[in-house]
């Protein structure tokens, strides 16, 4: 196929305008003391309303969710539709502890989760299992975003045929991002989220109107994804998927739906976008209007299914299903839309590998070289390596993608929604009672860890018996359905954490200082009456005062 | 002058139960998977398991909204009456 330069053009321009904006954004709001973290890190934790909703979409709904989660309904079915109840009742959750979270992050001065688990529980090991889960956990999901693009360009044919000359738009892609997150901090991936945001939403209105009048409408869509889906896959001797999960499918949709829920806000980025809003307000008000992204997910995960009436991918064997959703723009929309698609994509990867990498820069700055190498950082030492580490973060993305098999990154993402999901009970726990003891804590941690990636190591991918990490589900014990492993380590580790509090505090156990009182969780920036607590955070910009009692 | 009864309002308040079975009604009708894994009725051809899910985007988004109202306006209620208590005080 030849390359489609009108498509490429506009592509390309987005892209320009996009870097234009990055670089920018370094100016936007200007600090008056851009040394310190707060600002490279969180923004100068000063983002209203309306900039928040587009940063927590931008930086939740990626490229990879645009092209995995229809890939996978093009794939499988039934079963990837999951991703719509989990973001569904991901919002009413959160609007449970994410006020607290807010609040006590702003009044102790706290960057990261691991922050905040330090001085809950007066224990850096809690910490640093918590920073290092999140590192972790964010490295393969910062690959997945070059996947995206990959997809992108791949559908484009972008490149040469050497294998240089193949990754040479990717490396420029990423060094134009990792320069503008280097000098803008937060503030560019704000700022771009609007074009990101607004490109996404434009894209799938058009897509889930003006496809299926293609295509002859919703039912003959329909119509022909079920005579796909029960077609025998030879390689598996199976049905290619199901258009209604099964029986036997059930426990596996509902799990995977909670325990992706639960894992959403554990992750680093997602913390980092929450933690930059200005005020308690701010945040609730946010968790009030996000399911307005829930709907697009919806609706763009149907595309999978216009991908199969459309025949994208039709009789190719070995098919790379991730490529089906740019193929059905390129073969459904005029070269120009097509174009502005791929560009929707595009920036939909940089917006969220940004802000990824930022919030691992802050777990690796305040959780690891602050708290264990050097405890007298400067704030002004402390953005310097936040800001070395976040080209590190990315260049180790750009490695997975690059070296290793671009499966593997798949995988390993997979694997890393159950390792983040084994943070649950240190932060949602601690945000409410401090009772867990923190060595339990570790145990716990410790157990969910291993028991999870034990599990998914005996999970064969499909159709290839003897491979390793193929996938998230797998038996849970006791109950002897196939459900997510994420919530069945979830659930061991929060019995071993229950069990060791209750033995290590009968033996007394020394319980670490917590420096936060029951105020920290509910206060706010405010007008406080005069002669109330007036020490602000350390960064002492803001008055806060508790809200409620 | 001080009515120290209503001085504090109790952590278990109708509002906020009210809020708490707005919050918790999606996680029963879609964790429930069974209740909904049907294809008819169908909806201009899309079968009942995806329409269904995708109105519970719409229903869920206005519940969440509405115990975010509820919620906000008990929430300045409490801290008029602990600024109030507080001015008695100084």
């Amino acid at each position: 196929m030849k390359t489609d330069w009108t498509a490429l053009s506009v592509f390309i321009l987005f892209f320009l305008l996009v870097t234009v904006i990055g670089f920018v954004a370094a100016r936007w709001r200007r600090a008056t003391d851009a040394q310190h973290l707060d600002e490279w890190g969180l923004g100068g934790r000063s983002f209203g309303t309306v900039i928040s909703w587009f940063l927590l979409g931008g930086d939740l709904y990626t490229a990879y969710t645009f092209i995995a989660v229809p890939a996978l309904i093009y794939g499988v079915g039934a079963q990837g539709f999951y991703a719509v109840p989990y973001t569904i009742i991901a919002w009413p959750l959160v609007f449970l502890f994410l006020p607290r979270l807010w609040s006590v992050a702003r009044r102790k001065g706290y960057v990261t989760l691991a922050d905040f688990a330090r001085g809950r529980y007066g224990s850096k090991s809690v910490a640093v299992a918590v920073a290092l889960t999140g590192i972790l956990a964010t490295m393969p999901y910062i690959a997945l975003q070059l996947v995206g693009i990959q997809a992108v360009l791949d559908t484009l044919h972008v490149g040469g045929s050497s294998s240089f000359g193949k990754d040479l738009p990717l490396l420029i892609a990423f060094a134009v991002l990792a320069a503008y997150t280097y000098s803008s901090g937060l503030r560019a991936p704000a700022l771009i989220a609007f074009v990101k945001d607004t490109l996404v939403y434009v894209v799938v209105l058009v897509a889930i109107i003006y496809i299926p009048i293609r295509l002859g409408g919703y039912g003959h869509i329909f119509h022909d994804a079920a005579t796909a889906m029960a077609r025998t896959n030879p390689a598996t001797g199976k049905p290619r998927g199901s258009m209604i999960p099964g029986a036997q499918a059930q426990w596996a949709y509902a799990t995977l739906a909670l325990g992706s829920a639960m894992a959403l806000f554990m992750y680093p980025h997602s913390a980092t976008g929450v933690m930059a809003a200005k005020d308690r307000l701010t945040v609730r008000r946010n968790l009030a209007v996000m399911p307005a992204y829930s709907l697009m997910l919806g609706l763009l995960s149907l595309l999978g299914f216009m991908a199969i009436s459309a025949g994208v991918g039709k009789g190719v064997k070995g098919y790379n299903s991730q490529l089906a959703i740019p193929q059905l723009f390129q073969q459904m929309f005029p070269s120009w839309f097509a174009g502005v698609a791929f560009a929707a994509i595009g920036i939909g990867a940089l917006v969220p590998a940004a802000i990824m990498s930022i919030a691992a820069a802050n777990l690796f700055t305040r959780n690891i070289y602050k708290d264990l190498l050097k405890p007298d950082a400067t704030p002004a030492e402390e953005t310097k390596v936040a800001k070395l580490v976040s080209l590190v973060v990315k260049l180790g993305a750009l490695g997975f993608v690059l070296g290793i098999d671009k499966q593997f990154s798949i995988n390993l993402q997979l694997l890393g929604g159950i390792w983040i999901l084994q943070t649950f009970p240190a932060i949602v726990g601690g945000l409410f009672v401090r009772w867990f003891h923190r060595w339990a804590l570790l145990a716990g941690w410790a157990a969910g860890m291993t028991y999870g990636t034990w599990k998914a190591y005996g999970v064969a991918a499909a159709g290839k018996p003897g491979t390793h990490f193929g996938g998230s589900s797998a038996n849970i014990p006791v109950i002897g359905q196939i459900g997510y492993i994420g919530v069945t380590a979830l659930v061991l580790n929060i019995a071993v954490a229950v069990v060791l509090t209750l033995v290590l505090k009968a033996v007394k156990a020394p319980e670490g200082v917590d420096e936060t009182v029951a105020a920290d969780y509910v206060a706010d920036v405010a007008d406080t009456p005069a002669g109330s607590d007036t020490e602000g955070p350390e960064h002492g910009r803001d008055v806060i005062a508790p809200v409620t009692t | 002058m001080s009515q120290p009864t209503e001085a504090k309002l109790p952590l278990v308040t109708p509002v906020r139960v009210v809020c708490a079975v707005l919050l918790v009604a999606p996680f029963v009708a879609l964790l429930w998977v069974d209740s909904y894994a049907t294809d008819k009725p169908a909806f201009v051809g899309i079968p009942f398991f995806y329409w269904y899910q995708l109105l519970w985007v719409i229903l869920s988004a206005l519940m969440t909204g509405l115990a975010y109202v509820l919620f906000t306006r008990e929430e300045r209620q409490r801290r008029a009456r602990r600024l109030a208590r507080g001015g008695e005080q100084a």
